[in-house]
């Protein structure tokens, strides 16, 4: 008995070893779950500064005279603050996290992670920016949805696995709102707040919620 | 029958060289800071453990540069892939076979 049970806690110990060491595992679900909430709120100022709501047109593409020029900079400074926002309060749930497990934010496998994130993300970005030039705003919401998803996709393969699902989810709606991009502001809400929000409230109880409690008792 | 023990690798009876091998097999190769923060122990400790691996012809060391600062990176050998995987089989087999 002792022989086994020292055999199984020593294979448990190499596949700690060889996940701690390979993958970025101090991925917080509560940085999904605030990444989320950003989203919602930026989809709402958003929504509220183009009126949609009163004309039943979400269309961001149909804002074409001065004051609707002033309305498309400032959707525009809405989405970068959401981004800026949503970044740091999961960087910041995240490091809190790392603290907790003991592991270093800036190994390598964090400088893995983050290229990995970047190949699809800036290449998405160029693409964007690009429709924008071109007036084909109907693209902006779609496009951010299936690059942030093919870019998580990619990703998952150096942090917690569940991750490529969250990525299989944003690239589906991006791909359904390609067709529908009157919703887009629905798409945007699905995609990046409430896909967010479920997949953080998953992996927190799934990862964090025994830690969690094991904490408190022991304090 | 075969006592699967004989088939254990004597070499990797410690936690520290456990860890060393369990990293290096699934990176291509990682240097010695990354190391000792994975597996948590001194400086001395690590790198007597290191040598001991070198010495069996497990894994291999490489010394670079990065700038004026010294990096010395690990990784495995070919030996080392070999008799790790059979310390696996081992273990493997004696919770199976202990049942």
């Amino acid at each position: 008995m002792d022989t086994k049970q020292r055999s199984l806690q020593e294979l448990q110990q190499i596949k700690n070893m060889m996940e701690r060491s390979s993958k970025f595992i101090s991925l917080s679900g509560l940085s999904g779950i605030s990444a989320g909430l950003c989203a919602l709120a930026g989809a709402w100022f958003a929504s509220q500064k183009i009126h949609c709501w009163q004309y039943g047109n979400c269309q961001f593409g149909d804002l074409i005279n001065d004051t609707d020029r002033k309305v498309q900079n400032d959707v525009l400074l809405i989405a970068i603050l959401t981004f800026v926002a949503a970044f740091a309060t999961s960087f910041f749930f995240t490091y809190i996290r790392s603290k907790k497990t003991g592991m270093s934010m800036w190994g390598t496998t964090t400088i893995r992670l983050l290229w990995n994130i970047a190949i699809p993300l800036s290449a998405g970005a160029f693409f964007l920016i690009r429709s924008m030039q071109l007036n084909q705003y109907e693209l902006i919401t779609p496009g951010c949805l299936i690059f942030y998803g093919l870019a998580l996709v990619n990703a998952s393969k150096y942090t917690l696995r569940e991750v490529r699902f969250l990525g299989y989810g944003q690239i589906f709606l991006g791909i359904i709102n390609l067709w529908l991009t009157g919703y887009w502001v629905i798409f945007w809400v699905a995609g990046f707040g409430l896909l967010h929000i479920v997949y953080g409230i998953l992996m927190w109880y799934k990862y964090e919620r025994v830690s969690a409690v094991v904490n408190n008792n022991e304090e | 029958m075969i006592n699967p023990i004989e088939n254990l690798n004597k070499t990797f009876d410690s936690r520290v060289r456990l860890g060393i091998m369990s990293t290096l097999m699934v990176n291509d190769e990682i240097n010695f800071n990354d190391l000792k923060q994975l597996i948590d122990v001194t400086d001395g400790n690590l790198a007597s453990h290191i040598k001991a691996l070198e010495e069996s012809n497990f894994i291999k060391v490489n010394k670079g540069f990065i700038g004026k600062k010294t990096n010395t990176t690990y990784a495995v050998t070919k030996l080392g892939e070999k008799a790790f995987n059979q310390h696996l089989t081992a273990l493997e087999k004696m919770i199976k076979g202990m049942k």
